[in-house]
């Protein structure tokens, strides 16, 4: 290439520079149907899409679990003993402080739904399981109350809350 | 090529990476450095152009991996599902199934430009059998490719291709039996054309590699035949092929993004969106346009062995080409008859892959037979033979002196 000097902008300069320009834009264009084409497809969407669970089979103290993305859903129909044991606690105890009636819908405290994935590294605890009458998990010893929140062991968060609402008094839509 | 370059990084950690792997000498050298005839007309560009199409159909190929189903039972079903329901599916799919058409277009403008202009011709022998590897790689890559989509094509032209091995004496029906992995085609045979789709297009990158290093030994040929006597015949590879290259890259990509934006489906055939039925051949096979020229010498020849010999002579027959042809010039422009004769071989070819497409009877076969006959001729007979008898045109004295007359 010949040398030109810097004080001048010559044509070529100008070439080079909109070329290039248009060669990043060619090449993010590139990129994006080859990273998008990764992300979940219209059938899985379509597959995520949200459940009806009917509760009326559900006993007193009985904790059903279904699937909603893939994901293992605990619902417990807590009997009153379960709910004051859940509701007595001091929440700055906690090593991650939430109120009970903060993990439940208003005026149906008798349900508490969740997500079943221990908040450590992802193994499904068991129900009815452990010192605090909720679940324990066996991969590495978690313990969940009768909220589902965490009270012993690594874990560091409650188990989680999913979306959720009841379109009537015995049935709810996950998700 | 030979010996270090005169590259030198700019950067110390450069300096010191280079120091101990040289290969931004190597890129250097090769594709910035690099003396390249001044003649080269866009016929040159399809080498770079068919590396980019290699880079594209392994991408796409990779990516529409992560989507697709080696199994009888849902293959054909994981395929529609990447049209539908895949984020850009539609468009990787069609970009794949295109692209391999465009490759062999590329591929086969590239062979002829070989052909015409003596790129086969001493010192360049090995490269060029180098390509006939690539190609045979290619053919096997796009049939085992079209196999997978298990539709009725799909599956009668894996059928009927597997079966060509039963030709061979003796131990034909054991090869096809351990091509099949089973009694007919079949599950096993779905998922190991998977395996191997999969695993050549790198051994193709590997030729490629011996195939660019076997052109940088002898130089690139250039239309006028005669080599670079000195650097006033050649430029530096960049910027001036480096730009020629990519401009007539996207020239291409503007006729692939053609096929794939507006007529995706042109160039397949509407039988292969019925799944694979195994109890029902449809009443026509045929192979994707790219095979249509070699399907024909098949189907031309009455004999089942023959047949099949003369399938695979037609393309080993390019192998031998150094040899066959006697002719002490190398390109076509000096070589009033063999252009002739190339034209008419090409005639040939374009006439086989129509005459593929037809069904072999009556005047078809009679076509096809004598476009095989010259096919062959024009090898096996004509280049030996015109060597010796051709009256060639005067060769100027180098590359430059057409243009620039005495004083280049």
């Amino acid at each position: 290439m010949t040398t030109v000097s810097s004080a001048e902008h010559t044509r070529r300069d100008f070439l080079y520079i909109a070329t290039g320009a248009v060669g990043a834009v060619g090449a993010a264009a590139t990129l994006v149907p080859l990273i998008a084409q990764m992300n979940p497809d219209a059938s899985t969407i379509a597959a995520g899409a949200p459940v009806e669970v009917d509760l009326a089979p559900i006993a007193d103290g009985q904790i059903i679990k279904v699937f909603w993305r893939s994901k293992p859903i605990y619902i417990f129909h807590r009997t009153k003993k379960e709910i004051e044991e859940a509701q007595k606690v001091n929440v700055a105890d906690l090593p991650d402080p939430e109120a009970d009636s903060a993990r439940v819908k208003q005026g149906h405290d008798q349900w508490l739904v969740l997500i079943g994935i221990c908040t450590h590294l992802g193994c499904i605890p068991l129900a009815h399981q452990g010192e605090y009458d909720g679940w324990f998990c066996p991969c590495h010893g978690s313990q969940y109350d009768t909220s589902g929140r965490i009270r012993k062991g690594p874990a560091p968060k409650n188990l989680p809350i999913p979306p959720y609402k009841f379109v009537s008094d015995t049935k709810i839509q996950i998700g | 090529m030979s010996g270090h370059s005169t590259y030198q990084p700019q950067s110390k950690v450069l300096q010191w990476f280079e120091k101990r792997l040289p290969v931004g000498g190597l890129f250097h050298s090769s594709f910035v450095a690099y003396p390249t005839p001044r003649n080269l007309n866009y016929l040159w560009t399809f080498g770079g152009i068919l590396s980019f199409m290699l880079g594209v159909q392994i991408v796409t190929g990779i990516v529409l991996a992560m989507h697709y189903t080696p199994h009888v039972d849902f293959a054909f079903r994981s395929i529609e599902t990447v049209m539908r329901d895949v984020n850009y599916g539609w468009l990787l799919r069609y970009l794949h199934a295109n692209g391999a058409s465009m490759f062999f277009l590329a591929v086969y403008i590239h062979m002829f430009r070989g052909i015409y202009y003596g790129s086969y011709k001493e010192p360049r022998e090995v490269l060029w059998i180098l390509g006939v590897i690539i190609y045979l790689l290619m053919m096997a890559t796009g049939f085992m490719g079209y196999v997978l989509v298990w539709g009725q094509m799909s599956f009668w032209a894996a059928t009927v291709i597997t079966n060509l091995f039963s030709a061979i004496p003796g131990v034909g029906d054991a090869i096809v039996t351990w091509l099949w992995g089973g009694y007919a085609v079949g599950n096993p045979t779905l998922n190991r054309f998977y395996s191997l789709h999969y695993l050549l297009p790198f051994a193709i990158a590997g030729v490629v590699v011996l195939h660019v290093w076997a052109l940088h030994v002898a130089g690139q040929n250039n239309p006028t035949g005669i080599e670079p006597k000195s650097n006033k015949d050649t430029v530096p590879f960049t910027p001036y092929a480096t730009i020629k290259d990519s401009f007539f890259l996207i020239v291409f990509c503007i006729l692939y993004a053609w096929f794939v934006f507006y007529i995706p489906g042109f160039l397949g055939h509407t039988d292969n969106y019925i799944p694979a039925n195994p109890a029902v051949t449809p009443s026509e096979i045929v192979p994707e346009w790219y095979y249509l020229p070699f399907y024909a010498i098949l189907r031309s020849i009455p004999d089942k062995l023959m047949g099949v010999i003369a399938l695979f002579a037609s393309i080993i027959v390019l192998a031998f080409l150094p040899w066959l042809d006697t002719s002490r010039v190398r390109s076509a422009r000096f070589r009033p008859l063999f252009k002739q004769f190339f034209w008419l071989w090409v005639i040939a070819c374009i006439g086989l892959g129509w005459l593929g497409s037809k069904q072999p009877e009556g005047i078809y076969v009679i076509m096809s037979r004598i476009f095989t006959a010259y096919y062959f001729a024009f090898f096996l007979i004509i280049m030996p033979l015109l060597g010796i008898f051709e009256k060639t045109k005067a060769l100027p004295n180098s590359i430059s002196e057409p243009v620039l007359g005495a004083k280049a």
